[in-house]
């Protein structure tokens, strides 16, 4: 009971923020060239819906993110396990990563583009760059931090190397390797726009800056709102997943 | 003597990167790599070099990091501030929960449209960019910190009959400080990707537009160089901060320990 009382205090809020939006926007205390209302960025978001325009664009746009996101995981988890297996390997490799960690991902955009050209590729290629540190990292930690007497039992019951990745280490190091990924589709998204944006090629990115060269403020709220759905929606399905697949693990200790 | 263990570890960390180098340098030599678009290492420094003497990348260089730290400033203020709030008056911080929760996943490129017709090609298109993408981490960060602040303290604050402000300003905010830098450093670091995305994608100044326009000239050595002086930079600043942090919140950790 408690809960729904505050579930509905929260969409009050939200509407109240809705209503203050529109109220702003039909006195003009904003300049009405660059903030429509609610209704208008809604209207033009219903018109692309019912008339079908917005599938394309934003099919190409989650195909893009998805398929970095998906060959970032997997170079992730694979390049995090292979780093780990030795003391050797965190030696040599560990320090670079590091140091490329906190490179803009969109900073590859000039050199790729000289590389692979203004392609769907190149795009892939790009986000799947940016989302790869978060993948990675939480990998490597994960896969260290295998508790010693699972290695130990792990031992006795002389399992071989492949079962001990994939019953052992792995699963252990399930958890992070999920927090990262999650880190990771967001930072999926915002490179595949941008990388839209900068390259024309279709999708949701290009769309929005097409719509502010030509002063239709309205579309570009509504890109807005498409794409915060999407990421709102990303990120619960991220978390249904690792609670799903993670319903095993004793509840998560509270930092 | 040196430490031997400490030596050794160097020696390995840059194995990686001077056989990447290497092995591109080698390549490029041999055709095997496009000049046009991987250049070689051996023309980096030349590359570097030059745009450093005629100036351009250190006026880029200012560019981007004044809107980067114009931004953050800004996310800051608004951040610490609102998270303050939220955190101590606990109800209003449920009530709003479902309308950062709905507006904190939208990717901040998704604005950078909005910010270029408001703003034009200028610092503040990037700034405000900057600071919608830092505003979330430091609101959270600061509730949490706020949060974490021993109840105690703003007992005595209440029985020195201080008002609500001055103990926000006086007690809380000084009690969440180490929490709170924490916050910042991580928004720094968003701050520069962010700033370098807008420029990239849209706005013609600082370090990301030096690549783009390098890159639509085809001059590669200079978009590498560029990305290096990116990095290179980059970690500099994180050092900086780091160092600040230690330097600063000393009186924290003596406490603590």
């Amino acid at each position: 009971m408690m809960r729904l009382g505050w579930a509905l205090v929260g969409v009050g809020f939200l509407a109240a923020v809705l209503l203050a939006w529109q109220v702003a926007a039909d006195a003009k205390l904003v300049n009405p060239l660059w903030f429509p209302g609610p209704s208008r960025s809604f209207a033009v978001l219903w018109g692309w819906i019912a008339s079908g325009e917005l599938w394309s664009p934003l099919g190409l746009t989650l195909w893009r993110t998805f398929a970095g996101w998906l060959g970032a995981s997997l170079v992730g988890i694979v390049l995090g396990a292979a780093i780990v297996a030795s003391p050797l390997g965190r030696a040599l490799f560990e320090p670079t990563v590091e140091f490329l960690r906190p490179l803009p991902a969109s900073a590859i955009l000039p050199p790729a583009i000289l590389i692979l050209g203004l392609s769907d590729a190149m795009i892939v290629f790009v986000v799947a760059f940016g989302s790869l540190w978060p993948v990675l990292l939480g990998a490597i930690h994960g896969f260290r931090s295998v508790d010693p007497r699972l290695a130990d039992v792990a031992r006795m019951l002389r399992l071989s190397r492949r079962d001990r990745i994939w019953k052992v280490q792995l699963p252990n190091a399930m958890p992070e390797i999920f927090s990262g990924m999650r880190v990771s589709i967001a930072i999926a998204l915002i490179v595949t726009v941008a990388s839209e944006m900068l390259s024309s090629q279709p999708g949701i990115g290009h769309l929005m800056l097409m719509a502010a060269r030509a002063f239709r403020s309205a579309e570009i709220f509504a890109g807005i709102l498409v794409l915060g759905v999407v990421g709102f929606l990303v990120n619960l399905a991220m978390q249904r997943i690792e609670d799903h697949l993670l319903r095993w693990r004793p509840a998560a200790v509270g930092v | 003597m040196p430490d031997r263990e400490a030596l050794r570890r160097h020696a390995l960390s840059a194995v990686v990167p001077v056989t990447v180098l290497v092995a591109w340098e080698v390549l490029g030599r041999l055709g095997i790599l496009s000049e046009d678009g991987f250049s070689r290492p051996s023309r980096f420094f030349p590359a570097l070099a030059r745009g450093l003497a005629d100036g351009t990348l250190l006026e880029q260089t200012i560019q981007t990091y004044s809107a980067a730290a114009l931004g953050l400033a800004i996310a800051v203020v608004l951040g610490v501030t609102a998270g303050a709030i939220l955190g101590l008056l606990r109800p209003l911080e449920r009530a709003a929960s479902l309308t950062i929760d709905m507006l904190r996943p939208v990717p901040s490129v998704a604005l950078v449209p909005l910010a270029l017709l408001v703003f034009g090609f200028s610092r503040n298109m990037s700034a405000s960019v900057v600071a919608f993408a830092c505003f979330w981490p430091m609101l959270i960060v600061t509730i949490g910190a706020v949060r974490a602040v021993d109840p105690r303290l703003i007992e005595v604050g209440r029985m020195l009959g201080l008002s609500p402000f001055r103990r926000i300003v006086q007690l809380a905010l000084p009690a969440a400080t180490p929490g709170i830098m924490v916050g910042v450093r991580i928004a720094a670091g968003i701050a520069i990707v962010v700033t370098v995305t807008t420029e990239i994608v849209a706005n013609p100044r600082g370090l990301g537009y030096g690549m783009t326009i390098a890159g639509q000239s085809l001059q590669a050595d200079l978009v590498w160089a560029t990305l290096a002086w990116l990095g290179l930079t980059g970690w500099l600043v994180n050092w900086l901060m780091l160092a600040g942090e230690r330097r600063w919140l000393a009186w924290y950790w003596a406490v603590r320990t």
